[in-house]
């Protein structure tokens, strides 16, 4: 039951925002009866993909005492603090969540950049063998995953001085590239030259025009390329714990280990800091989920 | 004073345009390249040369440091021939085909729940895409609570025998847990990727069922199944091709044990670096490289051919 007030509303207030992506067939509203039993189904399923979010945020806010006792899934009583309090300082949870927006900040602006960058050169240099084999060798990556070259990328950031959040900046934005190159250049095909030459009529530099014409027509592909980049960034574990090598500079996903080798009975410590972890990139979620919709669907179908 | 440059070269470009109709002599405006110079260097220095690298070394002694000499295919002949190694790639794509199954049937029915007549249709849209979000390796420690405490006590109060003990414990049962939370976590993309689909058929073909006579049933089977298998050929190759990389979730549930009996690939490869056999687990990563090659090439010609449509 609690569940069901937390689903309702939790969604309530959002839904608004994904109306448009929804009307099937809009034509006949009263010709067809509401379809309960589907309801029904559809919300138990709801209901067990809430289901360990759910526990995450009663565990979380649980005494110690009562975190041990083995029930997962009663309401926390008393409700305590405690295991914030104790998350705080252990995972020393603030240097972890800069570094995590550091990362994910740097990843985000410096793939949509570069991408953009990139992308537009290319799109208007077709003709040219350079930039026509640049987009292809920009594409490799996709075929490339990180296991892959993780070993030699180890290496090499080590020897560079780069084994830290700026290495994982910096290859997590090239795994982004490829992608984020392909649905640029698929838009920018899309754009008029001629909206281009009447501003460089008026005098405007590439420079200008790209900054004040082509960046700005290009939000929609930004948006997408950017909530790609965010949730891969923020919610990565593999590529930070083989990259950054002082664990003072991890990010907040590998820190969450710590419960797996120490402090492993004290549940509530490690629960809410995994919400603590958790929570930004859902709460991100709820107020842009439209975007994110679109964006993963785009970004799916296209790529 | 790179300004006035590219300013000069874009008037005689445009008249350059006009004059001649086509713009086949023109130079290249310099801007062009410091646009695309950054990323052409960063991705050459962080993917390129670490992959040449790799494949290098695959074909050396090296333990990652200090002297080394060439040994041909030795690495790869080794590979052919160690348990665990095929163990791991057996494990991978067993694992990574069920996953593949069950996440595309669950996000088939849900997208087509989903688009129905249902009540609360954005709101239970908005809590199935959740998961999506959800850092891998967070909510693979929050599973493993659940299998290893929850899932026990309840398995022991309903007297399931086999449920009554850690399934993450158990080295023929916890692939099990592994499918569940990559499926929980993955269902979200297949699930929009089917919405857009099935939104993207018109109303009248049903109608025109309908009339003729189909039932409910029929029409998901003869209409939506057939019209939705574009969609499903996308959802299938990215989900394997992601699921052949799995690590964050299976480091947070098994660690790839009991034993070895859920190391990824990808885990393999990794702990090839420290336990020595760097030149060995480089020629691991390059046939595995291969595959995923192969894997992109499988998908790159479908979604050509799609896209054509």
């Amino acid at each position: 039951m609690p569940k069901q007030t937390t689903l309702d509303a939790g969604i309530r207030p959002a839904s608004r925002a994904a109306e448009p992506v929804n009307t099937r067939r809009p034509a006949k509203p009263a010709m067809e009866r509401i379809n309960w039993s589907g309801t029904t189904i559809l919300v138990l399923c709801a209901v067990t993909v809430l289901l360990p979010l759910y526990v995450t945020l009663s565990m979380a806010f649980k005494t110690q005492g009562q975190a041990v006792d083995g029930n997962a899934f009663s309401l926390p009583a008393p409700f305590s603090l405690d295991g914030f309090v104790q998350a705080w300082t252990l995972t020393n949870f603030p240097v972890g969540a800069a570094m995590s927006m550091l990362v994910t900040a740097g990843t985000v602006v410096a793939t949509i950049v570069l991408a953009a960058f990139a992308s537009y050169a290319i799109v208007r240099n077709w003709e040219r063998k350079l930039f026509r084999y640049s987009f292809f060798y920009l594409l490799g990556a996709m075929f490339i995953p990180f296991p892959v070259v993780a070993l030699p990328q180890i290496q090499l950031t080590g020897r560079l001085g780069l084994d830290n959040p700026m290495g994982v900046i910096l290859l997590a934005t090239m795994f982004q590239l490829s992608f984020s190159v392909l649905l640029f250049t698929a838009f920018l095909r899309s754009i008029p030259l001629e909206l281009e030459e009447s501003a460089r009529i008026d005098g405007a530099t590439t420079w200008q025009t790209f900054w004040k014409l082509i960046f700005p027509l290009l939000a929609p592909m930004s948006a997408t390329v950017g909530i790609f980049a965010f949730l891969y960034a923020w919610n990565d574990f593999m590529m930070p714990s083989l990259i950054i090598s002082d664990p003072a500079l991890q990010t907040l996903p590998v820190r969450q280990n710590l419960f797996q080798t120490q402090f492993s009975n004290n549940y509530h410590v490690s629960f809410a800091s995994y919400l603590m972890a958790m929570a930004p990139a859902i709460v991100a979620y709820l107020f842009t989920q439209r975007w994110v919709m679109a964006g993963v669907t785009q970004g799916a179908v296209k790529g | 004073m790179n300004k006035g440059v590219s300013h000069m070269s874009t008037t005689t470009l445009t008249k350059a345009m006009k004059d001649s109709g086509a713009r086949r002599k023109r130079r290249v405006e310099p801007i062009y390249y410091l646009f695309l110079l950054p990323s052409l260097v960063l991705f050459t220095l962080a993917i390129t040369v670490p992959a040449i690298i790799g494949i290098f070394f695959s074909f050396t002694d090296s333990i990652g440091i200090g002297d080394w000499e060439f040994n041909g295919f030795t690495n790869y002949i080794a590979i052919f021939g160690d348990p665990a190694i095929l163990q791991s790639y057996l494990f991978t794509f067993g694992f990574s085909t069920v996953t593949v199954i069950a996440v595309n049937v669950i996000a088939f029915l849900l997208a087509v729940g989903l688009t129905s007549r249902i009540r609360m249709k954005t709101a239970l849209r908005t809590v199935f895409v959740i998961p999506m979000v959800v850092s891998g390796i967070i909510i693979a420690y929050v599973f493993n609570f659940l299998f290893s405490n929850s899932l026990p006590s309840a398995g022991a109060a309903a007297g399931i025998p086999w449920l009554e003990t850690s399934l993450l414990a158990n080295p023929d049962l916890a692939w099990i847990a592994i499918v569940t939370v990559t499926a929980w976590q993955a269902v979200p993309g297949a699930l929009l990727i089917y919405i857009a689909g099935l939104v993207s058929i018109p109303g009248d073909v049903y109608e025109a069922a309908e009339i003729d006579g189909a039932g409910k049933l029929a029409q998901l089977l003869r209409i939506t199944a057939p019209l939705m298998a574009g969609y499903m050929v996308i959802n299938v190759i990215l989900g394997f091709k992601g699921f052949l990389n799995a690590y964050d979730i299976i480091v947070g549930l098994t660690n790839g044990g009991p034993g070895t009996s859920t190391r990824s690939i990808a885990m393999t490869v990794i702990a090839g670096f420290n336990g020595g056999d760097y030149a060995y687990q480089m020629a691991n990563a390059t046939i595995f490289f291969i595959i995923a090659i192969l894997i992109s090439l499988v998908q790159l010609s479908v979604t050509r051919g799609r896209s054509t449509l």
